[in-house]
């Protein structure tokens, strides 16, 4: 019988019990589907709901448009003919980060940058997630010695994933992409990481040679970003 | 061997500029003469640099001010402006202005070329020189807050720093403001789809219309001089031009291996020249694919067809330079002296599936033709708009593309030739008219032009004898070019003249390295092109620029 449910579907998919055909009512047969079938006359899935959300969350992702430098090149060729993200589900480019829950970090993240990505980051719907995108992305790449590179998104917001290369290919960007798609249907997540570089108040800073400094030229309210080139890694 | 020709005499300075007339003209300003690899240079007092260049503007007639060198040295600060011709590139003479080590004060070049605006503020920005009279004496790349120069002698790079995140405030609001109009302010970027990457445009409206606009660059300033200076010539250097254009990279590759060439007098076999040649007329075709691609983008809103068009046509062409070099991107093929390899195995094939793109090519054009040009809606949006006249382009120093569209008929492959571009059968493209349509069409025919180009040199690649296939001169393990040699060398990238200045110390690698990107002075013309018309029109003027930030910001 029908109210069990099947292994294979053969046959034709015409309602089969009266349970059904009286929630069903006068519907069109084609919107009696094989996987109506499959499940039975009992249209319930069990299943847990935070189960649920990751799936729907890692079936749906909603990617946003950024571009810092050549890795997103070949981030839109990723999103275009050939390779195509969309088939994952992950491929539409938003162009406000209040309607995106991920963050591609394509390129290299300078000192005068970083504090606006953070706000752009932040601006991001939760749970959102990041995917760092090409060596300067994960650590400053071939500039990481440069006066002005920040050594990696990682100093300044917390990422999920890596994926290496300069830049990756499409390719690449793509595995990594579905390989985060399937991290949070499953609900892992990565660890917040220590981030060095935050964004605080210029009044809140300990008093030094350099905040005496700049003392008349920053005002107290304004949010600034500390760089201690030092200690970073 | 009598038919093959000298390439060193084409690399030759130009004997036809009389540099003891130009002394003559600039006469008791001038203190001292130099000659630098490749051009004359005269030293002058700091306070005289806009007599000078006034004389050598309107009398002499050296139009373009390509390049403003600012270096500390032990014992002074130096600024050296390279000048040219529009009309003649081969003309170059170049200007040194020292300045003292405890007052690096230089008069400012701006009045003479505007271009000089954004390359002082640079100047004091990375190495600390300041230019008395200068309208806006601002940091360029670096935040506001900066503390220190990075390219003077004495920066510690390890020290502290803040960088603020403040609220903008209408930079004209006091000026403007009455009962009638009511100003608004707008930013755009640094995060934004218009802004084709980080760069901050600082707005002024008034309902619809562009009062005012400052681009605000220095987001992806990745101390690409810095790197450079601290790799070796031989090899060290040449990964990173792959990373200042990063939409077209064999043409930056080739201005680097130009210049150093140049200064370490090593002469590139002729089959690696046609293979240079090739692989610089397909970054060309990648670059201009992309800014059709994306200035579609700007006009029509979405990721929509034509971008997707255009990404296919870039696709192919990716293809092809992964067969000849193994990678997609940071192709790293030219090697000084040469290129890294030969065409792959089996060559027929690799030869076919060149011919097959450029087969297909006609068609795709076309295909361009019916959704773009011809499209009302396009022209409506683009025709008349952004006009950027020939006069004002020459003084912001724009080059490439959007000097052509703007009827300067200029193009370094003609009119300073290198590579093994004098020896094949092209034409350099203009339009006259100056607004945005005008530069995509120049793009759109400068691709069919490379295909030309592409096509003649694989012909010449396939009947090439198989024992003469050449593909790298003899260069030393470590070069070390003589102590204070310096070199000006520019080719025509994808978006313009791309150029290099190196001095040397006697050591194996550059004590200066000075990059002219295109796009930087492109850039600076936005606002001659988008102040008074439509906030759209601004969009879509400066997707029309091709600028690519990477390179702006070097």
């Amino acid at each position: 019988m029908s109210d069990t449910p099947k292994r294979t579907i053969h046959e034709s998919s015409d309602p089969m019990t009266k349970t059904r055909e009286a929630r069903m009512g006068d519907v069109d047969s084609r919107f009696n589907s094989r996987l109506r079938e499959a499940f039975g006359s009992s249209p319930f899935i069990l299943t847990k709901f935070d189960q649920f959300m990751n799936w729907a969350r890692g079936s749906s992702m909603f990617m946003l448009q950024f571009g810092i430098a050549c890795c997103s090149l070949e981030m839109m060729h990723t999103y275009a003919v050939k390779h195509d993200l969309d088939r994952f589900g992950s491929g539409v480019p938003r162009a406000s980060p209040r309607q995106a829950d991920t963050i591609i970090i394509p390129g290299t993240i300078v000192s005068k940058f970083a504090p606006r990505m953070k706000r752009v980051y932040d601006q991001m719907a939760e749970p959102k997630f990041v995917v760092n995108m090409g060596s300067c992305a994960i650590s400053g790449g071939p500039f990481q010695e440069g006066y002005n590179v920040v050594k990696g998104a990682e100093e300044v917001i917390p990422v999920d994933i890596n994926v290496p290369g300069c830049p990756p290919r499409p390719e690449a960007l793509l595995y990594g992409v579905v390989k985060l798609q399937e991290r949070i249907s499953q609900g892992e997540s990565a660890p917040v990481t220590v981030k060095p570089y935050e964004l605080e108040q210029f009044g809140d800073l300990e008093q030094d040679e350099l905040t005496e400094k700049l003392a008349d030229q920053i005002d107290t309210d304004d949010l600034i970003m500390r760089y201690n080139w030092a200690d970073s890694p | 061997m009598s038919l093959e020709k000298p390439p060193r005499q084409r690399y030759a300075t130009d004997e036809s500029v009389d540099y003891d007339a130009i002394e003559e003209l600039l006469g008791e300003h001038v203190l001292g003469r130099e000659t630098h690899t490749d051009t004359e240079a005269f030293v002058i007092r700091p306070d005289e640099v806009q007599d000078v260049l006034f004389a050598l503007r309107d009398e002499a007639g050296f139009d373009h001010l390509s390049l403003l060198v600012p270096q500390e040295y032990e014992d002074r600060y130096e600024s050296i402006y390279y000048l040219t011709k529009y009309d003649d590139r081969t003309q170059e003479v170049g200007i040194v202005v020292p300045t003292a080590k405890d007052d690096p004060v230089s008069q400012t070049a701006e009045p003479v070329y505007r271009t000089a605006d954004w390359h002082e503020r640079e100047a004091f920005d990375l190495v600390g020189i300041e230019y008395e009279g200068h309208p806006d004496p601002r940091r360029i790349l670096l935040p506001e807050t900066w503390q220190g120069h990075p390219l003077a002698l004495d920066y510690d790079q390890d020290r502290p720093q803040i960088v603020t995140l403040a609220e903008h405030e209408n930079p004209i609001a006091d000026d403007h403001y009455d009962e009638d109009t009511d100003t608004m302010f707008l930013n755009i970027g640094p995060h934004h789809p218009a802004t084709h990457g980080v760069l901050h445009l600082k707005t002024v409206l008034d309902g619809e219309q562009v009062v005012d606009v400052d681009p605000d660059v220095g987001y992806l300033h990745r101390c690409e001089e810095q790197m450079a200076q601290n790799g070796t010539y031989r090899h060290q250097i040449m990964p990173y031009p792959d990373r200042w254009d990063y939409s077209s990279q064999p043409t930056n590759e080739y201005a680097y291996a130009r210049t150093i060439e140049d200064m370490a007098d090593i002469e590139v076999p002729e089959y690696a020249q046609i293979l240079r040649t090739m692989s610089a007329e397909f970054g060309r075709m990648m670059g201009h694919f992309l800014a059709l691609g994306t200035f579609c983008l700007d006009i029509y809103g979405d990721f929509t067809a034509i971008f997707m068009y255009a990404i296919r046509d870039r696709e192919k062409v990716q293809d092809i330079l992964e067969d000849l070099t193994g990678q997609r991107m940071m192709l790293n093929y030219f090697r000084v002296g040469g290129v890294v390899w030969d065409v792959p195995e089996p060559r027929e094939e690799f030869f076919e599936k060149i011919r097959d793109f450029l087969d297909e090519l006609p068609v795709a054009t076309q295909e361009y033709h019916d959704l773009i040009t011809s499209n009302e809606i396009f022209q409506k949006r683009t025709v008349d708009t952004g006009v950027l006249d020939r006069e004002t382009a020459k003084q912001y120093g724009v080059t490439g593309p959007v000097a052509r569209g703007s009827g300067i008929d200029y193009d370094l492959r003609r009119d300073d030739p290198y590579g093994y571009y004098p020896e094949l059968d092209w034409n350099v493209v203009t339009e006259e008219a100056g607004d945005n349509y005008s530069r995509l069409l120049v793009r759109m025919r400068e691709v069919e032009e490379s295909a030309r180009i592409i096509e003649q040199c694989v012909d010449l690649l396939e009947s090439w004898p198989e024992d003469d296939r050449q593909v790298q001169a003899n260069v030393p393990r470590t070069l070390r070019p003589d102590p204070d040699a310096e070199i000006y060398r520019a080719v025509e990238g994808a978006k313009g003249e791309v150029g290099i200045y190196m001095r040397s110390d006697g050591t194996d690698k550059p004590a200066r390295f000075k990059i002219r990107s295109p796009c930087f002075h492109n850039l600076h013309a936005l606002p001659e092109m988008a102040e008074g018309e439509y906030v759209a029109d601004l969009v879509a003027s400066l997707g029309s620029l091709d600028i690519i930030l990477g390179e702006v910001d070097r």
